[in-house]
């Protein structure tokens, strides 16, 4: 524990954000710039602190935890409070940083919404949320941000809810992470009651000391992954991310580079100490990150819009995430989230840009892009290769450290699916850069102006405005230089974020070289396919070749049409319809109508006892009064002899009295 | 000593004064029929101060004498006032304060 320092006041990154948000929705409209400049402040301040808190984690180390009750009951104490390390802030950085740009950039992209003010609210709550769960110090506030930013990605992806397209897929969002969450929520349960503490520190040293039983640990570490297999998007509860491109391109970046799926990578190295103790959820992990990561990197490579190739390669990275998490590198893993936030932001933005030139996501009417707008290329290159595993692009170093760790450990299956995703990421980037950038212009006015209503003013593409490239330029930036903090033999990274319990992947020189060869690769063939491919109005893809795969591939080898077949149409027509009829009209409305009808009987009589009973005493004795006072007021006649003589009498009587009292 | 005489005397002004407030009308009457029953009980302080050779007695009366005048004052001033107001004194007229 160290004391003091910027990190005492690290609790204003969630903070910050958050009022901003208030600050927003509240009085946005009626400031200058529609709310933006508040979230823009709000969220640069953020990342100063965030970078401060970082530096300081940095150079003194340790863990600043600083906590205040927030519910206290003798057999369970709940606490709000922070717990700032070197993970937590290098977590600041990264969500504020991208956040910031995402905001700048979305100055030129969102400019003239409709829901202008309303987006940068949601956006300052997206981060403000996640950085709740970052730097939460115990699980129950963990979830607290962990669902706010649920809800966020919820309204985010369906910010134009007016087309069905987008709501459903917001839906779909919320209803599949929800479905982890379950997991979630009852693996805190049973922490909770294996382990007697919501406390994060507290838990993890109650399971190195040995003291938690190993089934409360498996049991409690798979369903807190069930959580983060939601969350971040892992086989089999991916399909929620590929839709969530429905929602406005710097949503997406924001999603996929900092504020969600990263959430469920930064669950398991935040309480690694928890998931190392146990191999089975470890290899649970393992099983499920490598499939996750080769499936979706195959689904990446049919992909025709721009933004579901993207969509698919964060759910194959943040697999190599996972994996590397379950061979115990996790300091490689975070790596890899560090390094992927940077270019993968970078891509979506790059790739927004992109739309936002063309008005169309379809890589097929795109292409020649390059004359068209050289810095979104240029970057979009960069942040192409770094995804690629090219040094000395970042991407390269991470993945290099998530590979070694894999083989060195011994875990084989993870090794051959991260080559082959290396191979297959390479390839589909290679593709879609091809598609995008290079060949000749193929979206003709006409063939889809008609549709288009800017048709008017984009005969060509252009260039973004400076709002939008800056934040390119300064992410390309951070993609060619965020992986020297972790180059091998001098890896600081490793020692900036100090997560306990783990496994180093060495530097093995022939696996360095074997997956800058699979890169290599992956981008000459996906160079070769497409460079040369003719686009006409009769559109020919090169990997239809694959006959059947590719067609399974395109129809995402059918896990989203077995999910609507099994889950969604019975509950949408059979259980709705049940719930509806016999649930909700007869058994629910009967309730409330008997009870109804019975408050309604019952009120009667009570009406007929009160006026009957209650008010014939009130007014009996009113009456009873008003008679006597009647005749008693008769006395009262003004004359004072009269009130003389009835004194005398009194006089008399009483003296007649005490007198007969002496005898 | 003999106190016959005077408590006969006593008594009989006491019942004479009684008499007059029960009976008379005239406002004046009402308070000089009050003197007589005032002074009907200090003729009695004071024979029994001189049967029991006890002078608190005799100093009481000289209070009440004192109080008296003031409180024949503020009559007769009362029935001035009712006079000039409602130009009559017979207190069987003055029956305002009733129900």
């Amino acid at each position: 524990m160290v004391s003091g320092g910027i990190r005492e006041i690290a609790w204003l990154v969630a903070v910050l954000p958050l009022s901003a948000f208030f600050l927003i929705v509240f009085f946005g409209k009626r400031t200058p710039g529609a709310g933006a400049p508040i979230g823009i402040l709000a969220t640069g301040s953020a990342f100063l602190i965030g970078l401060g808190s970082f530096a300081d984690a940095i150079s003194r180390g340790g863990i600043v935890e600083r906590s205040i009750t927030w519910i206290s009951f003798p057999s369970f104490h709940l606490e709000l409070g922070i717990r700032v390390d070197g993970l937590a802030s290098m977590m600041f950085v990264v969500v504020c940083l991208v956040s910031l740009l995402v905001q700048i950039y979305s100055l030129g992209y969102m400019h003239g919404d409709i829901r202008y003010t309303w987006y940068y609210a949601m956006l300052n709550l997206f981060t403000g949320s996640m950085l709740t769960l970052v730097i939460a110090n115990n699980l129950v506030q963990l979830l607290v941000g962990w669902e706010l930013v649920g809800i966020c990605s919820y309204l985010l992806i369906g910010h134009w809810f007016e087309e069905k397209e987008n709501s459903d897929a917001a839906i779909k969002a919320f209803l599949t992470t929800r479905t982890g969450d379950l997991g979630f929520d009852i693996g805190i349960f049973v922490l909770f009651v294996g382990a007697h503490t919501f406390n994060i520190g507290q838990l993890q040293s109650r399971v190195a000391s040995g003291s938690v039983s190993t089934t409360v640990i498996t049991v409690g570490a798979i369903l807190l992954f069930a959580g983060a297999v939601g969350k971040s998007a892992q086989f089999p509860l991916h399909v929620w991310l590929p839709d969530a491109m429905a929602g406005p391109t710097p949503v997406s970046a924001l999603i996929h580079a900092a504020t969600m799926v990263t959430a469920g990578v930064y669950l398991v190295a935040r309480i690694f100490g928890l998931f190392s103790a146990s191999h089975a959820a470890l290899a649970v992990i393992s099983v499920i990150a490598s499939i996750t990561m080769v499936f979706a990197a195959v689904l990446a490579c049919v992909q025709r819009d721009i933004k579901r190739v993207l969509a698919y390669s964060t759910v194959s990275q943040l697999g190599y995430m996972m994996a590397a998490l379950s061979v115990g590198a996790a300091t490689a893993g975070v790596f890899h989230l560090w390094t992927h936030a940077f270019f993968k932001a970078l891509l979506f933005l790059g790739a927004g840009s992109v739309i936002h030139a063309v008005h169309s996501n379809d890589m097929h009417e795109m292409g020649g892009l390059r004359r068209f707008m050289p810095v979104t290329y240029a970057t979009f290159i960069i942040g192409s290769l770094a995804l690629a595993g090219v040094p000395p692009f970042a991407g390269f170093w991470s993945k290099d450290e998530i590979v070694a760790a894999a083989y060195t450990s011994g875990h084989k299956l993870v090794f051959v699916a991260a080559l082959v995703t290396a191979f297959l990421t390479a390839f589909y980037m290679a593709r879609a850069c091809t598609l995008t950038f290079f060949g000749s212009y193929r979206r003709l006015p006409i063939a889809g102006g008609a549709t288009d209503e800017h048709h008017h003013e984009h005969d060509l593409p252009h260039e973004s405005p400076r709002s939008m490239t800056t934040p390119l330029l300064i992410l390309a930036a951070l993609s060619i230089v965020g992986g020297f903090v972790g180059i091998p033999g001098h890896n600081a990274f490793a020692g900036w974020i100090h997560l306990g319990a783990e496994h180093h992947g060495e530097f093995v020189p022939w696996i360095a070289v074997l997956s800058i060869v699979v890169a290599v690769g992956g981008i000459a063939l996906g160079w070769r396919m497409y460079s040369g491919a003719q686009f006409g109005f009769g559109i020919v893809e090169p990997l239809e070749r694959l006959g059947a795969v590719y067609r399974a591939a395109l129809r995402r080898f059918y896990v989203d049409d077995f999910y609507l077949a099994v889950f969604v149409r019975p509950v949408q027509y059979r259980l709705s319809a049940f719930v509806y009829n016999i649930l909700d009209q007869k058994v629910v409305d009967g309730a409330v109508n008997a009870v109804g009808k019975g408050t309604v009987l019952v009120g009667r009589a009570v009406r007929a006892t009160d006026e009957g009973g209650v008010d014939g005493v009130v007014n009996g004795f009113a009456r009873l009064t008003d008679k006597l006072s009647f005749g008693l007021r008769r006395t009262q006649t003004g004359n004072v002899q009269r009130y003389a003589v009835g004194l005398f009498v009194g006089v008399v009587v009483v003296a007649a009295v005490l007198i007969g009292g002496l005898r | 000593m003999p106190v016959a005489a005077p408590l006969l005397l006593s008594a009989l002004m006491f019942a004479a004064g009684v008499y007059g407030v029960l009976v008379r009308r005239h406002g004046v009457m009402l308070l000089m029929s009050v003197e007589l029953m005032i002074n009907a009980a200090n003729i009695n302080l004071i024979t029994f101060s001189q049967l029991l050779r006890d002078p608190v007695g005799n100093i009481v009366v000289l209070f009440i004498l004192a109080v008296t005048a003031a409180e024949v004052g503020i009559g007769i001033a009362i029935v001035m006032m009712l006079y000039r107001q409602r130009s009559t004194v017979a207190v069987d007229d003055l029956q305002l304060m009733k129900w």
